[in-house]
């Protein structure tokens, strides 16, 4: 997919302007280029993972500006529309679900409730336990995997069996165990709050393991380099070198492990909630949706499409995205 | 090997007594540490102080956490009586509880639901295995080709749909739609065809996820091995590119895609939760999410330590067949 970045050029003799271009980069001193500038030349070139990047911005438009956008098309996620659902079958009227002008992915079946605006609303659950469980996993995961890589010796070998453990464990279940057993009130919150809370905890806590074997293996590689030693001899502190010398180090391959943890996250809430653990009734849920949309897959298809689609957009895009600031960070990487 | 071996099983045991105390944990010191009575939650919401009582005692649920432990493993191999006052309930051996909410012995819960998850997660491995390897495996061998394109397109789309949108739409399109299959769950002893007809949906939606997470990792790994050094030396050597393939590169690629196997397996034999709850297969996940929403805390407690029991068996094969896969491991 990547372009090679420098592009074979044909043995022939300099032309007059190019050795005009090179007098005038000799005249401007030649510049470096950052990790950073290099890797986002790259993106820039991989027309797939921008496009995920752009729906990805726009998602977390809409989810920041929800309310705003529902009263635009004059909806909202919790009013019940019963005359337009079908007394007998308890379905929509009208074809696809009851799609129509005023509600423009049609409602809910049995009440009525406007399905774009419950889709608007979902994705501020789904970006947020997406996002907050991967700054949880990330800090958690960074600051481990870096003690265990520096510090070796005993440090490293508890925080990797932690690891080991962890990954070991059968994590969907456990989450769904812990979020069950978790009151209904608790610091202060209540309901959903609750339990958006504790499932970016939890979805946090599981998935801190992935960064901080990452983290810690490259630490491993990086604490004996000359750049280090050099630090040490002039007399630089443990914590100088840690996170003034590697930390910087460290930030693609964080960066690259988040973009991907970010996906997987939003797929575990959805999860979740499709298995009735996650946000409680009325607060909307892409997976909440698609769990009662069981009920009616035959008789409203459209009902789990629209969720579905909804989770699978996103999925998509972080993932495309994802791929991409891999690709675009990591040198050696090929597509 | 033997030592290995040893070293590997002790690991595991070590970890099976590490998960057990976690279970136990997160079911009787999160709620105590919350304010929950666990006591309260066996009875019921309108519960009679007395009830609540002589369920606290004939649970032991006032002892220590590491005596109720205890009990629980002692259960497993000599059976278990609980009693308070006149009443008396016996679990007999192996005694992994007893659920008070539905009346019964957890064990005969775990081995009804179990043959159900196993044949789930067994034919949905074999699938996905051929075809994830196959199409990652060719994808690295084609790269840049509008084969590779299609096939990763087709495998990032596949990561990123979930299982219980494909199921529901399989369902919709062949089951209801098309009228092709069933869909209905039918036990293998009562009907070998009806069975397989249940199976072919389950099957299928979740192979196709796995194969796609498959494909992409098979791809990324055969397309690192096939820089390697060694691989150019086995070609110089004048070797034929299905040897330098099939026999020398194939093998380093096999062990991560192993390695991912054994936690896969382990974690679908325990529970395939989200598939089972789409199909309305009567398997461990659905079991357990019953149990989940009925707070019904012996029979999550029991189906937590098989599916930890699954990943650690699954594992520790995994870590078998890697001495044998690869040669450096035996002496590590």
């Amino acid at each position: 997919m990547t372009a090679p970045l420098h592009e074979p050029t044909a043995e022939a003799a300099p032309s007059a302007a190019e050795e005009a271009a090179i007098a005038n980069a000799g005249d401007k001193a030649v510049q470096g280029r950052s990790l950073g500038r290099i890797a986002w030349e790259r993106l820039k070139r991989d027309k797939l993972a921008l496009t995920g990047g752009i729906v990805v911005l726009v998602l977390i438009l809409v989810a920041v500006f929800a309310p705003m956008i529902a009263s635009l098309i004059g909806q909202d996620p919790d009013t019940f529309h019963e005359t337009l659902i079908d007394p007998l079958f308890g379905t929509p009227k009208g074809s696809l679900g009851g799609i129509s002008g005023d509600h423009l992915l049609g409602v809910e079946p049995v009440n009525g409730r406007d399905i774009f605006a419950r889709i608007l609303y979902g994705s501020r659950i789904s970006l947020l336990v997406g996002f907050l469980s991967a700054i949880v996993a990330v800090v958690l995961g960074t600051v481990l995997g870096i003690l265990a890589g520096f510090f070796g010796g005993w440090v490293d070998s508890v925080i990797s069996r932690v690891m080991d453990g962890l990954l070991a464990f059968p994590q969907l279940l456990f989450i769904i165990a812990l979020v069950s057993v978790m009151p209904n009130e608790m610091l202060g919150l209540s309901g959903s709050s609750v339990r958006v809370f504790v499932m970016i905890l939890v979805i946090g806590f599981f998935g801190w393991p992935y960064i901080g074997r990452v983290v810690r293996g490259q630490t491993l590689s990086m604490r004996e380099r000359e750049y280090v030693e050099a630090a040490r001899s002039l007399g630089a502190g443990r914590f100088y070198i840690l996170f003034k010398e590697l930390l910087p180090n460290l930030v693609a391959p964080i960066i690259v492990y988040t973009t991907m943890m970010i996906p997987t996250n939003i797929l575990t809430e959805a999860a979740l909630s499709f298995l009735g653990v996650g946000v409680k009734p009325p607060t909307s849920s892409w997976g909440q949706m698609l769990s009662t949309a069981i009920d009616y897959y035959d008789s409203d298809p459209m009902y789990m499409v629209v969720p579905g689609v909804a989770i699978f957009i996103t999925v998509l895009a972080f993932n495309l995205f994802g791929d991409g600031v891999r690709d675009a960070l990591d040198p050696k990487a090929s597509r | 090997m033997l030592a290995y071996l040893i070293r590997r099983l002790f690991a595991a045991a070590v970890m099976l007594v590490v998960i057990i105390l976690v279970v136990f944990s997160i079911f009787f010191l999160v709620p105590k540490w919350a304010g929950v009575d666990i006591a309260t939650s066996f009875v019921g919401k309108q519960a009679d102080p007395h009830a609540v009582a002589a369920v606290r005692e004939k649970l032991g649920l006032s002892d220590p956490i590491f005596i109720q432990v205890w009990h629980f493993f002692k259960g497993i191999f000599v059976g278990r009586t609980y009693s308070a006052g006149g009443d008396v309930t016996h679990c007999a051996a192996p005694c992994f509880g007893y659920s008070f909410r539905s009346e019964q012995s957890v064990w005969p819960v775990l081995t009804d639901r179990f043959p159900v998850t196993l044949g789930l997660a067994l034919g949905a491995a074999v699938l996905w295995l051929v075809f994830g390897v196959a199409a990652g495996v060719l994808s690295a061998l084609k790269r840049g080709t509008i084969w590779d394109r299609s096939a990763m397109v087709i495998a990032l789309g596949g990561v990123s749909l979930p299982i219980y949108f494909t199921g529901l739409l399989s369902l919709a399109i062949f089951s209801y739609g098309l009228n092709w299959i069933n869909g209905q769950y039918v036990p293998l002893d009562q009907s070998f065809s009806g069975w397989l007809g249940g199976m072919i949906l389950p099957w299928i939606t979740l192979a196709f996820l796995y194969a796609a997470m498959y494909a992409r990792i098979t791809r990324a790994t055969m397309l690192e091995i096939l820089g390697e050094d060694y691989i150019r030396t086995a070609r110089a050597k004048g070797l034929k590119e299905q040897v330098v393939i099939g026999k020398h590169a194939m093998r380093s690629t096999m062990t991560p895609i192993l390695t991912m196997l054994g936690m896969d397996l382990g974690a679908l034999i325990g529970g395939a939760i989200l598939t089972e709850t789409t199909f309305s297969l009567p398997g461990l996940g659905q079991a357990v999410l019953t149990a989940i929403k009925n707070q019904d805390l012996p029979i999550i407690l029991g189906v937590t330590l098989i599916t930890s029991l699954a990943v650690l068996l699954a594992n520790l094969v995994v870590d078998i067949l890697y001495a044998v896969i690869d040669p450096r491991v035996r002496l590590s």
